[in-house]
């Protein structure tokens, strides 16, 4: 199970549209929600980004991942923020926080990472008489959206492995092998890169 | 072919390979040692992802040393962990990823992605999770992405490890049938069925070189 959404193949509007005009709109929204300070504007926002989900045709079910990751962390911020700055700042920052995690995630279910790999690719070639490789970002790109799936895998593992043998509330039994699964992992990923050929190029 | 002149390899002024002399023409090579023997470092030398401290090494007369780009195309590597060797979320983008910059239409890569996902056991997976996969169809996958370049020298290195039974067997069934030189590393004396030729390490030193019977003697009495 991966808290954040992997792509979807469908055929609604939003699948369609291409991945580079979509990974602008994300961006644009991004810098919207943080200069709007309005509860009632963000929540219009937050209401457009959830039709997207219907327009989209995303399955209740798709959402649960992200629901389990977001819903506590909100309630937390919500909890400090309230306690903190008072009610309206605590409902303009989950609001903020709601919509662009909403819609970051509703990019990744509408979007193949291979297409946004190429729409970054494209959208960076002027940029390399700066001395910019496309090639590298756009593989970024990818490897990063990849590694949040692998990080999760790894985390429910260290999970169950810190449950099987009760030390279930123990931060280190989580922290210290979740870090070294990491960190092999990020070896072992860096040489079967190597031998892809990646760094040849 | 492979070809190891008097290769030696240090890790802090350590040897864990020393004076490695072998020409490897044969369809079917396997490496078998124990732990630490030096088998993963020999075997990462055919591609250039470990370079040699003493003595060269050539691939149809490249150096991985030199030629690191022209050997890495010759050669193919599947790795023992299938979670390290995906590095896009779906089956088919992992695949299409190793037709990066071959100067392939996307719909080009997509199709050559299908195909080699189609004829190694994988077919129709290739709109699939790729964490999603069992280890034994990760392997897989890690075989397709490299078998997509159409490489003459296929390395694996305890590819089977972390499979159970039966995917093990699955593995291996697509390893026979390969036209590819095929150079394996092993624990696992049941894939040496078919093999040509095996050569047994003990520490950094080939201690044994024939054929799998002759040499499983030598390494069961190595390791008694
Ligand atoms: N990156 C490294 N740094 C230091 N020592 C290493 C490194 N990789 C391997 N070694 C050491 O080199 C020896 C041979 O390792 P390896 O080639 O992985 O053997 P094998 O694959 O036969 O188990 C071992 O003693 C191992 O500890
Ligand atoms: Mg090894």
């Amino acid at each position: 199970m991966t808290p954040l959404g992997l792509y979807l193949p469908g055929t609604s509007p939003l699948h369609r549209v291409p991945a580079g005009w979509k990974f602008l709109a994300l961006l644009s929204l991004a810098v919207l929600v943080l200069v709007v300070g309005s509860p009632l504007w963000l929540g219009v926002v937050t209401g457009m980004v959830v039709l997207g989900y219907f327009v989209a045709g995303i399955a209740p079910r798709h959402c649960w991942g992200i629901a389990r990751l977001l819903v506590p962390m909100l309630g937390l911020v919500f909890a400090v923020q309230w306690w903190l700055l008072g009610l309206d700042s605590a409902a303009v920052v989950c609001l903020r926080l709601l919509a662009a995690l909403a819609a970051a995630n509703l990019f990744t279910l509408t979007t193949r990472v291979e297409d946004l790999v190429a729409a970054v690719e494209r959208g960076l070639r002027p940029t390399r008489r700066f001395g910019v490789r496309p090639e590298r970002v756009g593989l970024l790109v990818g490897l990063t959206l990849q590694a949040v799936a692998a990080l999760s895998t790894m985390a429910s593992q260290t999970r169950e492995a810190q449950r099987a043998r009760s030390a279930d509330r123990s931060v280190s039994a989580f922290a210290i092998p979740f870090l070294v699964r990491t960190l092999r992992h990020a070896d072992e990923l860096g040489e079967a890169l190597a031998a892809r050929g990646v760094g040849d190029d | 072919m492979i070809e190891f002149e008097d290769v030696g390899h240090d890790y802090d002024d350590h040897a864990v390979l020393d004076g490695v002399n072998l020409r490897l023409p044969e369809r079917r090579v396997a490496f078998v040692g124990a732990n630490g023997s030096g088998k993963s470092t020999l075997a990462r030398m055919i591609n250039g992802l470990v370079l040699p401290s003493r003595g060269r090494v050539l691939v149809d007369g490249h150096d991985p040393a030199r030629e690191g780009r022209a050997v890495r195309k010759r050669v193919g590597f599947v790795f023992t962990n299938p979670d390290s060797q995906i590095v896009m979320p779906t089956a088919g983008e992992d695949v299409a990823f190793s037709l990066r910059g071959r100067g392939l239409s996307k719909s080009q890569r997509r199709d050559r992605a299908a195909e080699a996902l189609a004829r190694h056991g994988l077919d129709g997976y290739a709109e699939h999770p790729a964490h999603q996969l069992s280890g034994g169809q990760k392997q897989l996958l890690a075989l397709c992405s490299m078998l997509v370049l159409e490489p003459d020298v296929l390395v694996c290195d305890e590819p089977t490890t972390l499979l159970d039974l039966r995917n093990k067997r699955r593995f291996v069934e697509r390893l026979e049938q390969l036209e590819q030189q095929v150079v394996l590393v092993t624990h696992d004396l049941e894939l040496l069925e078919g093999f040509e030729r095996v050569i047994v390490l003990d520490a950094g030193r080939v201690v044994a070189d024939d054929l799998p019977e002759t040499a499983l003697k030598h390494y069961r009495a190595l390791i008694g």
